[in-house]
């Protein structure tokens, strides 16, 4: 057939342990991409889809290697073809966006030369048409001023902008068949939703057929034709991406879909037990019997097979897709959250300014900081005992600046930290007595990194108690028991180290640990978004329990806004370092009213077919706030006039309790919604 | 960039103030004085008096230390003792020395080792690498005492092909000495050499696994072309302060092979004064090795400032 563009045919890739065993990661898959299509292989961290990519290109990551099969592009197996021949076919037929263009552009090269590099191995112009045609790729990728950016050095540009010469360099030769993998992950959701505008451009623009992986099913919703999900290194389901989405008729998929935060619902998502088998463990049933909701007895013992469903167009691994068939409609179930604020202020920010500007010589010596157009400016927050505050906005508008100033990581350059209403907290940590440190707890996005990899689970979770509580013996192994069974976890995982621990049972750690202090406030910095998908509902759901137990505050900071809905009671949206709108999210999600909230809002990408991202404003890099008027102003859409850009907007309060600052009459906000 | 040159040698600079100011203050501190440590039981009447009018023992340690130190600037480091003339003159032969002998150890040693690393890591867990990587691996295990004293068994004794020992004047003129230094000179290459071979086949192992080489290889790029374009700029850069460490040792002078083959070199001399007592001599060495290593490092740091775009750039912007 001649509209087959690439045909996996039985592909099995594995490694051997140093036992000499055959370990798996992918198992007889066999596929099939036609030309012109668009087809989103998803899954989570394991499950085989990147490897699955490479191959497509004829590239087996070192230590790897095929164990049978093959990958079919022009009817030529890339899997045994000679390096001579897979130089013509990479980069020229078939070419690849790398997940992070930042470590996938080399260094000590010019972006100009290494786009030249790929012309001059895949097409027959001259120096000068080169050059033209470098100029115009760049303008294809929509970079401002070609000529300077080919100039530039990798590291010189933005994580965006990066991406988009990993695009320019994949299109100069004008490829066949395009393999992404993971390109927008990474990226703000702004930048991310203009990535993946331009990726669906150039498909529907030069026709070529794309590969699309990632963990993210919003993405893949935006671009995919077809979507084939993939477990544990086979392929559970296949076929047309709306059906997937809109149906799931396997269970994982289902659990998936089912476990993702949403912007339209408010609360907390259902989460899928248990976790992705590690590779090598040899199952003699399905892989995902574990974890499997509509399960029997011939599951546990025989493996399903890859079944084609022809009035579906679909082809499911599953022994139960009936059950799911009959489900007439997917819905998705969510546990409200409680608002169990009291009126009670806990923790009070006062006209706070962070700085991180280098102190001269001068300031040292009088202990003060200098600097007039701080990174974080003008902050007013009042945290009532009990709520859930998330602090969202793009990287670099100075969230996590706020939560290391309240965790006393970094001073404050003016303003006031207040505590319970009277006790200070201005101050870093060295001026913080032990209370003042205990009330106050961390955890950080990457259990990896925050825990301790030569302490076991206990040492992990006695620091705290014996630091605080100065608990020993007997009454702190109980202590540490019973914390670990408040986040699920077993008694016997006191004497593991983290490696031996999945990433979602790390977070637990973390979070028990967090807990062991007794906090009244509770900082969580980005904590699930190391975390897979079906992992992350668990540990939200988990932090919401635990708040309701022990009534402790959270100040949750994400880039991921669905994540936010879902858990916080209030929600303030930065930009640059200062605040454009603090008020409740319900409010928030429901009527975005100022003009940087309907932005970053407009641009979450949701796995739905039918719910498009809507790009209002460019995706500029900004390097620092504007000096005066609005910090927003660079980007905004809708300046009214001069005023923004010299005079910062006043606040401005709705009726249910939105506080806005903008110049735009509040009137006005509120009736341009989407 | 200027700027930054300018600090980095005026900290050099300081650098070696302070070293000078510790090696003049714990020669100070020691019991006795230069002149005693080295007359031992003649220290006495008009021999000390003597040595101490000849060495200005007998004004303050300030002003002694002031003078010393403008006489260093000059290149005057005083009188040697055991030498029986001023330090300058004992110093020039032994710096040649040792500078022919590290150029013969760096122009042998370093592009063997660039050769040897780049071709373990290319080939890795191949035969080439697991045969030079046994042969690296061993060379670095033996201590150079021991391969120094089997060279000189296998090769001058039973072969009675070079020299074993240098029985030369000091100051003998370079063709002379050419015989002499190529068995110090194996000894030495060989743990060096073995040194950076590793250090570079870790370096490009650990680039050519990064994403950019493998996005390289996906973009099609020839091998031969991916290597030398994308692989070797980057991984040789954290290459250069290994190897400027390495020549600083070299030019400081490889005491145990320049003592093991009674070699005239910088690293033979600081033994022998130490052993003689020589204090002014031994004060003199400090500060040359000391300026040796500060302005190696330097170099090496502003090469890797050149060369490394992320830094370049930085520093321009700045």
């Amino acid at each position: 057939m001649s509209d087959i563009i690439q045909k996996v045919k039985n592909l099995s890739i594995g490694f051997k342990s140093k036992k000499g065993e055959e370990i798996l990661i992918l198992k007889n898959i066999s596929t099939k991409i036609k030309k012109g299509e668009t087809v989103g292989i998803v899954g989570e961290s394991g499950s085989g889809k990147s490897t699955l990519a490479l191959a497509m290109m004829g590239y087996v990551k070192h230590g790897l290697y095929t164990i049978g099969g093959e990958c079919e592009f022009n009817s030529s197996n890339l899997l045994n073809m000679k390096s001579k021949d897979l130089e013509k076919i990479r980069g020229r037929k078939i070419a690849m966006i790398p997940q992070n263009a930042g470590q996938a552009l080399t260094p000590n090269l010019k972006i100009g030369y290494q786009i030249d590099e790929a012309l001059q191995l895949h097409s027959d112009l001259s120096e000068k048409e080169r050059e033209k045609k470098i100029s115009e790729l760049l303008n294809k990728v929509r970079l401002p001023s070609p000529e300077t950016i080919a100039l530039r050095y990798p590291h010189e540009l933005s994580g965006g902008q990066q991406q988009r010469v990993a695009v320019a360099m994949a299109l100069a030769g004008t490829p066949d068949l395009l393999l992404l993998d993971e390109p927008t992950t990474g990226l703000d959701v702004t930048t991310q939703a203009h990535v993946l505008e331009l990726l669906n451009f150039i498909a529907k623009d030069t026709g070529t057929s794309m590969v699309y992986v990632s963990h993210d099913l919003g993405a893949i919703a935006q671009v995919s034709d077809r979507i084939i999900v993939m477990y544990s290194g086979e392929i559970v389901l296949e076929g047309p991406s709306r059906d997937i989405l809109k149906r799931p008729i396997h269970p994982y998929t289902h659990g998936l879909l089912k476990s993702i935060p949403k912007l339209s619902l408010a609360g907390l998502p259902e989460s899928m037990p248990g976790s992705q088998p590690q590779p090598g463990i040899i199952q003699s049933g399905c892989s995902f019997f574990d974890r499997c909701n509509f399960s029997e007895d011939k599951c546990k013992n025989n493996s399903p097979q890859l079944e084609f469903l022809k009035e579906l167009n679909t082809s499911v691994r599953c022994f139960n897709y009936e059950k799911l068939l009959k489900e007439s409609q997917f819905n998705q179930n969510v546990n409200k959250i409680k608002n169990n604020s009291n009126d009670k202020e806990i923790l009070n920010l006062s006209e706070v300014s962070i700085s991180y500007a280098k102190q001269k010589l001068l300031d040292q010596i009088f202990n003060r900081i200098s600097d007039d157009n701080p990174t974080v400016k003008d902050i007013n927050i009042n945290i009532k005992k009990g709520e859930t505050i998330a602090l969202v906005g793009e990287s670099g508008s100075g969230k996590s600046t706020i939560l290391k100033s309240i965790a006393g990581l970094l001073r404050t350059k003016d303003g006031l930290i207040r505590f319970d209403e009277n006790r200070n907290l201005s101050s870093d940590l060295k001026e913080r007595n032990p209370n003042d440190l205990r009330i106050i707890q961390l955890i950080f996005q990457n259990p990896d990194e925050s825990l301790n990899p030569n302490h076991t689970v206990e040492e992990i979770i006695a620091q705290p108690l014996k630091l605080y509580f100065g608990l020993k013996g007997e009454e702190l192994n109980k202590n540490i028991i019973d914390l670990l069974q408040k986040v699920r976890l077993g008694e016997f995982y006191m004497s593991r180290y983290p490696r031996q621990l999945s990433g979602g049972e790390k977070q637990r750690v973390a979070v028990a640990r967090a807990f062991a202090a007794k906090p009244d406030i509770i900082l969580c910095d980005e904590v699930t978004s190391a975390l897979d998908v079906s992992v992350q509902a668990a540990v939200l759901n988990l932090l919401q329990q635990l708040k309701e137990d022990f009534g402790t505050t959270y100040i949750f900071v994400s880039h991921d806004l669905a994540v936010v809905r879902a858990i916080s009671d209030r929600v303030a949206v930065l930009y640059q370092g200062r605040l454009c709108e603090v008020g409740p999210s319900n409010d928030v999600y429901k009527f975005p009213s100022h003009p940087y909230t309907e932005v970053l809002l407009g641009a979450v990408l949701e796995p739905d077919p039918d719910i498009k991202p809507k790009l209002v404003a460019e995706d500029i890099v900004e390097e620092k706030p504007p000096e005066k008027g609005c910090s927003f102003q660079g980007r905004c859409s809708r300046i009214v006039g001069d005023i923004c850009k010299k005079e910062i907007p006043p606040w401005q309060l709705t009726d249910s309790g939105n506080a806005i600052r903008c110049h735009i009459p509040i009137k006005e906000l509120q009736k341009e919604q989407f | 960039m200027l700027f930054l040159i300018i600090k980095r040698i005026l900290l050099g600079f300081i650098t070696l103030f302070i070293v000078s100011l510790i090696t003049f203050v714990g020669t100070e501190i020691l019991p006795g004085d230069a002149c005693t440590t080295y007359l031992e039981r003649q220290a006495f009447g008009e021999q000390l008096e003597a040595c101490y009018r000849r060495l200005g023992l007998n004004v303050p340690a300030y002003e002694r230390y002031v003078s010393w130190a403008v006489n260093a600037i000059q290149g005057d480091f005083g009188y040697s003792l055991s030498g029986e003339m001023p330090i300058k003159e004992v110093l020039g032969p032994r710096i040649k020395n040792s500078l022919v002998l590290a150029s013969a150890a760096i122009f042998i040693g370093i592009p063997i080792a660039l050769i040897l690393g780049i071709v373990t890591a290319l080939w890795r867990d191949k035969l080439p690498d697991v045969a030079i990587s046994t042969v690296t691996i061993f060379a670095m295990t033996i201590p150079e005492f021991i391969s120094a004293t089997l060279l000189i068994l296998i090769i001058a004794i039973w072969l009675e092909w070079l020299p074993g020992i240098v029985i030369v004047p000091t100051d003998v003129s370079f063709l002379e000495l050419l015989p002499n230094i190529i068995l110090p000179v194996i000894a030495i290459a060989m743990i060096m050499t073995a040194h950076m071979a590793r250090m570079v086949r870790s370096s490009v192992i650990q680039v050519m696994a990064s994403e950019y080489v493998q996005m390289a290889i996906l973009k099609g790029v020839p091998y031969w072309k991916m290597v030398f374009k994308h692989v070797l700029p980057n991984a040789l850069l954290p290459a250069i302060n290994v190897v400027a460490l390495t020549i600083a040792w070299l030019l400081g002078g490889v005491v145990v092979t320049e003592v093991v083959f009674n070699y005239p070199g910088l690293g033979r001399l600081v033994i022998e004064s130490i052993s003689n007592r020589d204090l002014p001599t031994v004060q003199a060495l400090a500060i040359i090795l000391a300026s040796i290593y500060v302005s190696i490092n330097l170099l090496a740091d502003l090469m890797t400032l050149m060369l490394n775009p992320r830094l370049k750039t930085l520093q321009i912007r700045k």
